[in-house]
């Protein structure tokens, strides 16, 4: 991942965010709304701040995306799950500030742990985590997610 | 409110997941992973059955469900384990269950609940923890 990137928390985009996990609260659209104005403005659902994938410049999981340059290789690993084998095993929040409609936050990634086990259902296991945090326009941290993605040796049996 | 151990919440979340569902949140969140939305990418890169929806679309069903019984803007951590993918067709239903209640210090509880989501066999699709300034 890039070091850092800006990520502006747009209306539009919270709206929708909210309405595919058929959530129409007005807290996430509506700045008219009693229960909006209580908490000082839009906010945004509690996993909304994976839609930054949209502004990373080298986000793996968007193929189709015009880019300027070649596109970004396929690692994978990243906690988003990758292509293929790839999936999601965990995923972490802690929330420190709120995000409100308007803030731009700037987004950054480190690498964590790496570990191998063996799986019950999908032969040899490769763990890894990322660790990403959420800083709002006045630097104040807002969230810190923790993703661990895992990578399978063959399909997940079901 | 006053919330105390033991106290539960479910909901139903999302029923009958159609590949609608799944291709609107891989929009809103930008992930467009091809075994979300192409079935031919499914079965022929992966070989799965199908396209499944994305783990964190089941988190966030979820977390619709947790914020709806402890309020919104008040989560101060969320996390989960992904234990089964969750496939078109499927009907997901959040518990919730109060595990934990301490003093926040400001006239509020620190509300600890434990959470599962289950699929309509009764198997659990995402297992996890919340904490929540109520």
């Amino acid at each position: 991942m890039a070091d850092s990137f800006e990520f502006p928390v747009d209306r539009t985009q919270v709206m929708l965010f909210a309405r595919s996990l058929l959530d129409i609260n007005p807290v996430y659209w509506d700045p008219n709304a009693p229960e909006t104005k209580a908490l000082g403005g839009i906010i945004v659902p509690p996993t909304f701040v994976q839609s930054s994938a949209h502004w990373q410049p080298d986000y793996p999981l968007d193929l189709t995306r015009p880019r300027q340059g070649p596109p970004p290789p396929h690692r994978g690993d990243n906690g988003g799950g990758g292509l293929g084998r790839g999936l999601h095993a965990e995923q972490h929040y802690e929330y420190h500030h709120p995000i409100h409609v308007g803030d731009t936050l700037t987004v950054t990634s480190r690498p964590g742990e790496r570990w191998e086990k063996e799986g019950r259902r999908g032969g040899k296991l490769l763990f890894s985590e990322s660790i990403t945090e959420y800083r709002n326009q006045d630097g104040v941290l807002c969230v810190t997610a923790r993703s661990i993605g895992v990578q399978t040796e063959r399909a997940v049996d079901q | 409110m006053a919330f105390k151990v033991g106290d539960k919440h479910e909901a139903v979340v999302i029923e009958n997941v159609v590949r609608t569902h799944i291709v609107k949140y891989a929009g809103a969140s930008g992930d467009f992973n091809p075994l979300h939305h192409d079935d031919t990418a499914a079965k022929g890169l992966a070989g799965y059955p199908s396209v499944f929806a994305h783990g964190m679309l089941s988190m966030g069903l979820t977390g619709r469900m947790v914020t709806d019984w402890l309020g919104k803007g008040n989560l101060k951590k969320y996390g989960v384990r992904f234990t089964k993918q969750v496939w078109p067709g499927d009907t997901l239903t959040a518990k919730g269950e109060v595990t934990n209640v301490a003093d926040a210090g400001n006239g509020k509880q620190l509300v600890t609940v434990k959470l599962v989501t289950v699929n309509q066999a009764g198997e659990s699709v995402v297992e996890g923890e919340a904490v929540a300034e109520v």
